[in-house]
């Protein structure tokens, strides 16, 4: 009885034998992350100071070995099967670290360039006059405000009043015709909704018009299909038992509507208009031709040219020569930094509703 | 009385289904009519420029065709080059959040990738000329000394990195979250229990997506690139930031001429644009309308074949 338990202990585990131990996985990843950084380190001492470290570079190509290495080992000790999973698991990751690298080095350029001029000034005070240093973007951070606010009254009852008909009413041509040009609208270029909503206003009011509604014509287009997309899609998740029980219950179908599906829904729905604010928010091209840029404030959406925030940053950074040309550039780092700062408030406006209106079932 | 009670009973006719229904048709309707607008107004504008002498077009052109042309080469050599780039990633980065990051810190994760679909394409028009371009730019020097014998890496190789690629990198950043969104919306809608069965059967992890949710997903990611491919076709500040544009038809990639897009050429050329040249704007955005148009009916067209896959319903 002895010898057997002895056997038993000396013959390898099945359950563990051809089994990489625990920390492999994090230890090739720091190790191949080293490795590159050493080698981009002795890259940056033998170029002679030319170029600093790189630590992007370092991360990349580091998880990329990682991701070779990872698969030989394990197909060495594990087997195809195991080393396949292994290998789709790393590239999944460093899909991801990938995307990570450009929006850290997006938020470090916008956010260390932006905040020398992020002052009060910036906020309480228009570019009128202003030549060379100073100045501010409150007359296009109003527009912005005014030309999106008008957008998303235009677009929000069209969109939602649309996916309604698409999910609980829509049957035949009309509907399959309407979910088509939806998605067909979901494609036009940014830039095609301007040159739309100049050529309908050129036509009534000659060449050369600009205005904060044109505008705000221009930005529905693009924002119309977004919400009704979105809204369509949270739509049709609602259970078809809640609304079969409010009919057996004898709700008519447009208040099972306003009073089941939608309340089940409010929460998608929101975050899916949050989302398509913040999506043309920054839209800047149709604004760039309709809308045109001013250095006044104008409160007037149907009258004048109107600024906005994304056309400020496209001037100020274009228009930006001679002397003063720092200036012109710092404020455009700023005012990307203010729009960054919006359309996040708007997100995380979003995610916070979505996450108190949420039902509470399902995962 | 007994063929009165077997009569099918008929619904009772209500004012506000009434106004309910007809309002949300009328809504529907109002799309339709909007795009048909937009087609409108558009060919109206653009036929002045189509119909145009020799000699009154921009750039010298004989006529409409040979003006837009490059424009066109170049917005979808952009656009390929970036969903290139950006459609493994974004399958990747979607698989990742809704299977293998734990699921404490998917939903953050998520959100990460979300903040890229926020920021505006101004501002990675700043960050593609202040920070990728000098980034790359070593990378395009190496390629072209090595590599330079390869058509699309041939040399003269850009000194400032502002080339086609450089703007077509930050295409795929800028459609990576829209393509990453959809798809990961579509993985997550997977049957559990046809995950959990390949689970029981032993297949590993890669085995299970493989075979439970990437057949499920298809007609999803033909969707978000569909999308990413709408957004990249018509992105159009990022591009005329970061590019330095000139008129020509050629595949390299790291030149500092670079075949200009559509989108860029109506945003640089417009403010101060007159007479024949807005309506040769308009009519190049018009061409931009219809071959988004049609890349998106033939999409449409295998995602509808598909439809036996849809996660809805």
């Amino acid at each position: 009885m002895t010898t057997a338990t002895l056997r038993a202990t000396s013959l390898p585990n099945s359950l563990t034998a051809g089994k990489l131990p625990r920390g492999t996985t994090w230890m090739v990843l720091v190790g191949s992350w080293i490795v590159f950084g050493a080698i981009f380190g002795v890259i940056a001492a033998a170029g002679g100071g030319a170029k600093s470290f790189n630590i992007v570079g370092a991360v990349f190509f580091g998880t990329v070995l990682f991701d070779v290495v990872i698969f030989v080992i394990s197909l060495l000790v594990e087997g195809i099967r195991k080393a396949q999973d292994r290998l789709v698991t790393s590239l999944v990751a460093t899909a991801f670290i990938i995307a990570l690298l450009p929006l850290i080095s997006l938020a470090w350029t916008v956010v260390s360039n932006g905040l020398a001029r992020f002052d009060i000034a910036f906020f309480s005070q228009s570019m009128r006059n202003v030549i060379g240093e100073g100045g501010g973007a409150l007359h296009a951070i109003v527009g912005t405000l005014l030309v999106t606010l008008a957008a998303a009254i235009i677009s929000v009852p069209i969109g939602l009043l649309t996916s309604i008909y698409l999910v609980e009413y829509g049957r035949g041509m009309l509907a399959r015709g309407i979910t088509f040009f939806v998605d067909v609208m979901t494609g036009i270029p940014s830039i095609v909704a301007g040159l739309f909503a100049y050529a309908l206003f050129a036509l009534f009011f000659g060449p050369g018009i600009r205005s904060g509604f044109m505008g705000a014509i221009a930005l529905s287009v693009l924002m119309i299909p977004v919400v009704v997309r979105s809204s369509e899609e949270i739509l049709r998740l609602v259970p078809n038992e809640l609304r079969e029980a409010s009919y057996a219950l004898g709700v008519p179908k447009w208040l099972t509507v306003l009073r089941i599906v939608l309340p089940t829904s409010l929460a998608g729905l929101t975050t899916g208009i949050m989302l398509a604010i913040a999506r043309v928010i920054g839209e800047t091209a149709p604004l760039l031709i309709v809308c045109g840029f001013t250095t006044s404030m104008n409160y007037d959406l149907f009258k004048d040219r109107m600024m906005t925030l994304p056309v400020f940053v496209y001037t100020q950074y274009t228009q930006a020569a001679g002397l003063n040309a720092q200036a012109s550039i710092d404020r455009a780092w700023t005012a990307a930094l203010a729009l960054i700062l919006i359309v996040m408030l708007l997100n995380l406006a979003g995610r916070i509703i979505a996450k108190i209106f949420a039902p509470k079932y399902g995962r | 009385m007994t063929s009165a009670t077997l009569s099918t009973p008929k619904a009772k006719a209500r004012l506000g289904d009434r106004v309910f229904s007809a309002s949300t048709v009328v809504a529907g309707s109002l799309i339709l009519a909007t795009l048909a607008a937009v087609a409108i107004f558009l060919v109206v504008q653009s036929l002045p420029a189509i119909f145009a002498k020799a000699g009154t077009l921009p750039n010298d052109a004989a006529n409409f065709w040979t003006y837009v042309w490059p424009l066109v080469f170049g917005t979808i050599w952009a656009a390929l080059l970036a969903l290139i780039v950006a459609t493994p990633l974004s399958i990747g980065i979607a698989l990742f959040i809704s299977h293998y990051a734990p699921r404490r810190v998917a939903q953050s994760l998520g959100y990460i990738i979300d903040l890229l679909a926020a920021v505006p394409s101004v501002v990675f028009g700043l960050w593609g000329i202040a920070t990728l371009s000098g980034f790359v730019q070593p990378f395009y020097t190496w390629l072209g000394a090595n590599l330079g014998w390869f058509p699309l890496f041939a040399p003269p190789i850009s000194g400032t990195g502002r080339t086609i690629l450089t703007a077509a990198l930050v295409l795929a950043v800028m459609v990576i979250p829209i393509m990453t969104a959809i798809c990961r919306e579509v993985f997550l809608q997977t049957p559990r229990l046809h995950e959990e069965a390949a689970l029981a059967l032993g297949a590993t992890r890669w085995e299970m997506v493989r075979m439970a949710v990437l057949p499920f997903a298809r007609s999803g990611i033909i969707s978000a690139i569909m999308l990413g491919l709408g957004r990249a076709l018509g992105e159009t500040l990022a591009i005329a930031m970061v590019l330095s544009p000139a008129i020509v038809v050629k595949f390299a990639v790291l030149q500092a001429q670079s075949p200009n897009t559509i989108a860029a050429n109506i945003a640089l050329q417009f403010p101060e644009a007159t007479g024949v040249s807005v309506n040769a704007l308009i009519a190049s955005g018009l061409v931009l309308f219809v071959v988004t148009l049609l890349i998106n009916m033939l999409a449409r067209y295998i995602v509808n074949r598909r439809k036996a896959f849809s996660g809805a319903n």
